[in-house]
């Protein structure tokens, strides 16, 4: 579904991403794991075309992607939720979510997709009047992820989405993740908690320095040594 | 050693300064002609009027466009006091007064955000300006007074002391502990409440002083034009100038407010005696290329020039 | 000796109750932990004690005296320092300069700037950010903003500082740095309360944990206690 070979990617004249390649396909969820600064943020901006990178491709469902602005990759099907959620603070709840469903195909549905965006996330519903700037912290998250669902993506991307949420909620969150993988939404998941994020992924990525360091199955990786060292606390 | 090197050194600057202020000093004493005196005085005002809008407006980012009103404030205490009181007093009570307005004003508008801070300074010009024509025409019945007629080389004189004192004020304001806590306000204002500063006092206070030098040079400048009226005194166009000029000449530097309104003046001399019908057009048309092309506006490019001397000064050690 | 004490404090926001009855008191010294599900008013509690809110009623009292009422920097001269969830820097200026604001204003007595310069160093040196202290705070990475946060605070000589979520968006590793961190820091005698979602990190430091639910204090007690009452794990922690 995802493609992305060999992609350098740099911020002026630094070089952020060395030779990345990394591949999702229908129905996983693929995580990518690695320390502040190791680029997972930078990667996410240039798939989602906000970065363009300087060599490599990226193919999603089989046309090219890299240089093609956001607006064009996300009616393809791809949506990007990212870690400083940017939501607009002074538009309502419902107002955020149903930007989310800005393009004409999705706008269509976009009482349908909001009604199940709702049954996810009962709080939004409660809240669905209020300005956004007014929100904790935690619901502010859940917004930034309902709105990334309203789009009715093949593929979402996921920035640390468990950011500043309660035990409990982090627990409901990474069931809704599993929930969406299984309506047939192919999850590209970065976290901080990399055992949880290990325990639902199907395969991961760990990203240091701007490079692949590793790959494979989770579970493969959960007993690597030196991802328990680096990652688990272990 | 390349010339950038040379001028670097801070006492070439201070010294290149010192002599620029001597000759302005002295030049009416070398029989300069009338129309240079006039000329001078012009741009010593814009430079008044942007380097006391960039004090307030550049590191707190509050926009405003209540110059007008202070500079008319000034102006009336000159054509109200100016035939009984000597000309220092009129000057300092012109002063006063906007001082006195911006901080009844500052209190309380300071408090709106952004747009609205912009939009209400702008609404006291036309506000206090419609009041006086109100007055004047219902309770004086009249329309306009006469002030009185000072020469051009006391008004030279007078507005380059303002010029000077404005000067030395916005530099010990930058280099002191309220010039960065003005720069925090205009960064994070609640982060700057949490550290300890006095938000409130300090942009009122700030917005005051700035209001204090332009209301100065209007009353001064009110005696070169003997006759004013409410519309020529509160005139909405002497709001936008300041913004332009610290816009054209870079608003991050603390030499760009100058430069913008010394090339702008002069710009505006040019273009009005050479083109009498078109000189706004050609004037707006040069603010929009200097827009497009020069975001850090005249001192953005000096600066980058400046860099490159360095670095290859640099390069050579 | 109580440090901090809040009397049936309350606070809506139109028809929403985001802090309702609540008391507490800290003693100084402590650390105290403040968790409970999002939107339960913790950082609201955290802007009623600040002053970056104002109470609908109640009293919040600080060394015996009250402050509900007061403005932001009133609060802090007073002694009470925070941080915030979105990390609030000042992003273009230098890491030192935004440590010396809070050294030159942040205290009730003024203070020559030379001796302020050499406060604002020895932070720096105390959260680790000396080899930056030029770099504007914008191109810091997010551990060291927030490591300059806490410096910033702390340089306004604080008796309480309270701390928003601290550890959010970090790593094990600069999540075991930040721990130490506070532990410097409660060793300076400087009482602590610390919102956090991250129980690991709220288990090892805190020596009490109070709990937010829907605006109202639904428990406090050790660490033991919290993580083994039903109602908190019915309402916060999940399994």
């Amino acid at each position: 579904m995802l493609e992305v070979n060999n992609i350098d990617t740099f911020y002026g004249k630094v070089q952020a991403l060395w030779d990345v390649s990394l591949k999702i396909d229908k129905g996983e969820i693929v995580a990518l794991v690695g320390a502040n600064g190791a680029g997972k943020t930078t990667l996410l901006n240039t798939i989602s075309g906000l970065l363009c990178p300087v060599s490599g491709t990226a193919k999603f469902l089989n046309k090219r992607i890299d240089g093609l602005p956001p607006h064009s990759i996300v009616e393809l099907g791809m949506s990007h939720v990212p870690e400083s959620r940017r939501l607009f603070p002074d538009m309502t709840v419902r107002e955020n979510l149903e930007m989310g469903a800005y393009l004409l195909r999705a706008w269509k549905q976009k009482e349908e997709t909001l009604a199940q965006v709702y049954e996810l996330f009962p709080s939004l519903k409660e809240r669905k009047g209020q300005l956004a700037r007014t929100l904790s912290g935690g619901e502010q998250q859940m917004l930034a992820m309902g709105r990334g669902l309203m789009s009715r993506p093949k593929l979402c991307m996921l920035d640390e989405p468990s950011n500043g949420l309660s035990p409990l909620l982090v627990i409901e969150i990474f069931d809704i993740i599993q929930g969406l993988r299984d309506r047939g939404i192919a999850i590209l998941l970065i976290e901080q908690n990399v055992r949880q994020t290990l325990e639902i992924a199907d395969r991961a990525y760990v990203l240091e320095n701007g490079r692949i360091v590793s790959k494979g199955k989770s579970k493969k990786l959960l007993q690597n040594d030196h991802i328990k060292k680096a990652y688990l606390g272990l | 050693m390349n010339i950038v090197s040379v001028i670097s050194h801070r006492s070439f600057l201070l010294g290149l300064l010192g002599l620029i202020l001597v000759l302005l000093a002295t030049l009416p004493l070398f029989r300069a002609s009338t129309y240079t005196l006039l000329l001078l005085t012009a741009i010593f005002m814009y430079i008044v009027l942007t380097v006391s809008w960039v004090i307030f407006s550049g590191p707190t980012g509050y926009i405003s466009l209540a110059p007008a009103a202070f500079f008319g404030v000034g102006i009336y205490t000159a054509a109200v006091l100016g035939k009984v009181l000597p000309l220092p007093v009129v000057i300092g009570i012109g002063a006063l007064a906007s001082f006195c307005l911006a901080l009844l004003v500052g209190a309380l508008t300071l408090r709106l955000r952004g747009i609205y801070f912009a939009i209400f300074t702008f609404g006291l010009v036309v506000l206090i300006q419609q009041v006086l024509l109100w007055w004047e025409i219902v309770k004086t019945h009249t329309r306009g007074r006469f002030v009185i007629v000072v020469d051009n080389t006391t008004i030279y004189y007078v507005m380059l002391v303002i010029l000077v004192l404005l000067l030395l004020t916005a530099y010990s304001i930058r280099r002191s502990k309220y010039g960065l806590a003005l720069q925090s306000i205009g960064e994070d204002e609640e982060a700057a409440a949490h550290t300890g500063i006095n938000v409130t006092a300090l942009k009122t206070i700030t917005f005051a002083m700035s209001a204090f030098f332009v209301g100065a040079a209007g009353a001064i400048m009110a005696t070169k034009w003997t006759y004013i009226d409410p519309y020529i005194a509160f005139n909405p166009l002497f709001s936008f100038m300041p913004v332009l000029m610290a816009i054209f000449g870079g608003m991050g530097q603390f030499f760009g407010p100058v430069l913008g309104a010394v090339i702008f003046a002069y710009l505006e001399e040019v273009l009005i005696t050479k083109f009498p019908y078109y000189y706004m057009l050609i004037f707006g048309l040069i603010l929009v290329i200097v827009m497009l092309y020069l975001p850090g506006g005249l001192a953005g490019l000096v600066q980058k020039w400046w860099k490159g001397g360095l670095e290859r000064r640099n390069a050579n050690t | 000796m109580r440090i901090l004490e809040g009397k049936k404090v309350v606070k809506h926001f139109g028809g929403l109750a985001a802090v309702h009855n609540v008391d507490f008191v800290i003693n100084q010294g402590e650390v105290v932990g403040l968790i409970g599900p999002n939107g339960a008013g913790k950082t609201t509690l955290f802007n009623l004690i600040s002053g970056a809110l104002s109470v609908n009623s109640g009293v919040i009292s600080f060394k015996d005296e009250e402050i509900s009422g007061l403005k932001p920097h009133q609060i802090c001269r007073k002694g009470v320092a925070r941080t915030f969830q979105s990390v609030k820097i000042f992003p273009h200026i230098p890491v030192l300069g935004n440590v010396l604001l809070g050294s030159m204003f942040g205290k009730p007595s003024g203070m020559s700037s030379a001796a302020a310069a050499r406060e604002a160093n020895k932070l720096l040196d105390f959260v680790g950010l000396s080899a930056v202290k030029s770099t504007p705070a914008k191109d810091l990475t997010l551990a060291n903003q927030k490591r300059l946060e806490v410096a910033r605070a702390l340089a306004t000589k604080p008796k309480l500082l309270l701390l928003d979520e601290l550890i959010a968006g970090l790593n094990p590793t600069e999540t075991a740095e930040a721990m130490e961190l506070v532990k410097k820091i409660r060793g300076k005698g400087i009482t602590i309360i610390m919102i956090e979602h991250v129980m690991k990190a709220i288990m090892s430091i805190c020596d009490r944990i109070m709990v937010l639910h829907h605006g109202e204090k639904i428990a406090e007690g050790t660490p033991k206690e919290i993580t083994t009452s039903k109602k908190v794990i019915e309402v916060y922690l999940g399994e």
